[in-house]
């Protein structure tokens, strides 16, 4: 099955390596209102095959919004969508058949057992019987949940139910996976097993969409993000090509007291290439930031804390929406 | 990852005509038998207490009200003792009860609270392969109480002829019935107390409907209402068989409960593409 089988010697499932990647899902000013409100504003992307691609915004941003109509159970209002070169609006049941959707919330089925969730929700896909508990059990090793197949669902922690909904997801050897903020409300050492289970997906090739507002998660598993806010698309590229456009190299975020923040802001003209200024602290963006910091210091002003970091895509976020990911 | 490459999976993706291409996939077993596992670990004795209901107005009504009343006469003028009276209209009503019990309250809990149908819906399952399976999940139950009841009533003697054994088929298509509407009526339900509602339709229904005595003691305008309503259908239906009274009367029961089911499949397909795949 695609998400068991290694890459066939020759052929990587880098976008490189296909000839003319045919796009797997392409959206055009993709468009879903609800009455006044306007959930998804005309957004347009593709998707290549084989690619791990990540919708990264805010809550209330449109990305549940974006996955729902990419998995053919959202209508759009306008624009148009074609999932694995069909349109959900025709051909909704066959889109389906071809996707995994782990959902924002898990719906698991309570009143089944933690096997019978992956054999019954194959069932729904019109899989055999026989060849369906095969995979169940392929299933269970990969989600290392083997040792609890016959546990009910509400005794399983966050992490595992988790693992169990990307199993689930997985049964009916989709060509496109979408995750709806796979990771959120989990513990960082769950949220690692899981990074380390969907890595393994996507180095065999399968096709991963996955919305997440932690910038963390996007740099560990995207191929190319797009950042969404407020509906629209506000930047596109790889995770290091936006920090390389929209960002520095490094950060140095500086403290001086929630009161005196604005106020010291103003002395640190000058001082690397810009400067944002949040209730909590102070970012200053630099190539070099040692170098940055040293200078703070030198015109006398004492950070309660100071810290050199890497860019990252919060800082990209933050620069093309002048707010934060996570408010 | 430690398995071996399995085989390409062979199956297809169903593919229907146009018309029911977006609602059906021909594979509301699936739901059943989801229905079917999910069985497993509910308790069986509140799936039991079910069906002793009926059984109880039998026993009371039936000994203590039947030693005073002697012979009723039925629709078509056959006089029968007040147990083999009321008998067929508990059949009827068993049935009701177990179809209504897992139309409503469960699906109610399985859309707004268990999330069931969202991840359904999110498969290659349409939305009447969902209402389907449901439906007939639900009328299972009813059809086992019903089951269990005709036994008592063979037991009591209350089977006056052969044609008895039609009550079956027909108190399948009464659960069917209700089980339909009822899962309809509560896909629309969004709060508990809006639930209550279908309580409060459910137990004068219960009484009034030919159970425990002919409609005939009502005015014409009140007897009217009455047969507008699917228990009446059920109790003539399934009375009419128990006791050998046939008409050609019974078949307009017969097309009453068609139209109900039909009229729920309908709105239970709806009313799930509307809310799940919208």
């Amino acid at each position: 099955m695609r998400a068991f089988r290694g890459n066939p010697a020759g052929q990587s499932s880098g976008l490189g390596s296909y000839p003319v990647p045919q796009a797997v899902i392409t959206a055009s000013s993709l468009t879903k209102k609800y009455k006044d409100f306007v959930a998804v504003d005309g957004i347009s992307f593709e998707v290549a095959p084989g690619e791990s691609f990540g919708l990264l915004g805010p809550n209330g941003a449109g990305k549940s919004t974006t996955m729902r109509m990419v998995g053919a159970v959202s209508t759009r209002t306008s624009g148009d969508l074609s999932i694995l070169g069909l349109d959900p609006n025709d051909h909704g049941p066959e889109i389906r058949s071809q996707l995994g959707v782990v959902p924002q919330q898990d719906n698991l089925d309570q009143e089944l057992r933690v096997r019978d969730n992956l054999i019954v929700y194959g069932r729904y896909f019109g899989i055999p019987a026989r060849q369906v508990a095969r995979r169940a059990d392929e299933l269970l090793e990969f989600a290392q949940l083997t040792d609890r197949a016959k546990s009910r669902v509400d005794d399983l922690s966050g992490g595992m139910k988790r693992r169990l909904t990307i199993a689930r997801a997985l049964v009916n050897d989709p060509r496109i996976l979408l995750l709806d903020e796979p990771t959120t409300g989990l513990d960082p050492q769950a949220r690692h097993i899981l990074w380390d289970r969907l890595f393994r997906l996507k180095e065999q090739g399968t096709t991963l969409v996955l919305t997440t507002h932690y910038m963390d998660e996007a740099e560990q598993l995207c191929d190319r993000i797009v950042v969404v806010d407020k509906g629209a698309i506000m930047a596109e590229g790889s995770p290091a090509a936006l920090i390389k456009q929209y960002s520095t190299r490094e950060v140095v975020e500086v403290r001086f007291g929630s009161d005196r923040n604005a106020q010291v802001a103003t002395q640190l003209d000058g001082i690397g290439e810009r400067s944002e200024v949040l209730p909590d602290r102070i970012l200053i963006y630099s190539d070099n930031g040692e170098a940055a910091l040293t200078r703070i210091v030198e015109r006398g002003l004492s950070p309660m804390t100071s810290l050199v970091r890497r860019s990252s895509l919060e800082d990209v976020f933050l620069r093309l929406t002048g707010r934060s990911l996570i408010e | 990852m430690t398995t071996t490459p399995a085989a390409p999976s062979t199956f297809t993706p169903p593919s229907r005509g146009r018309l029911l291409g977006s609602i059906y996939a021909g594979n509301s077993r699936a739901v059943l038998g989801r229905g079917l596992l999910a069985t497993r670990t509910s308790n069986y004795w509140i799936i039991l207490s079910g069906f002793f209901e009926p059984v109880f107005y039998l026993l009371s009504l039936g000994i203590g009200l039947g030693s005073l009343i002697h012979g009723v006469t039925t629709t078509t003028g056959q006089v029968v003792s007040y147990q083999a009276y009321i008998a067929p209209a508990l059949l009827a009503v068993s049935a009701m009860n177990g179809a209504i019990y897992d139309s409503t309250w469960n699906v109610f809990f399985k859309m707004n609270y268990a999330k069931l149908y969202e991840g359904m819906l999110a498969t290659s399952i349409g939305p009447f392969d969902v209402a389907l399976g449901e439906i007939a999940f639900a009328l299972l139950r009813g059809l086992l109480y019903a089951i269990g009841f005709m036994v008592v009533m063979q037991v009591f003697g209350l089977n006056l002829a052969w044609t008895a054994l039609l009550a079956l088929p027909a108190v399948l298509l009464i659960a069917f019935g209700f089980a339909s509407l009822g899962m309809a009526v509560t896909s629309y339900m969004k709060t508990f107390q809006q639930m209550d509602w279908i309580n409060f339709v459910m137990l004068p229904m219960f009484i009034f409907s030919a159970t425990f005595y002919p409609i005939t003691v009502y005015p014409q305008a009140i007897q009217y209402i009455i047969e507008v309503l699917p228990l009446w259908h059920g109790v003539e239906l399934v009375r009419g068989l128990t006791t050998g009274s046939l008409s050609w009367g019974l078949l307009w029961h017969v097309l009453y409960f068609a139209v109900m089911i039909t009229i729920g499949l309908i709105f239970t397909t709806k009313r799930l593409k509307a809310l799940f795949l919208n």
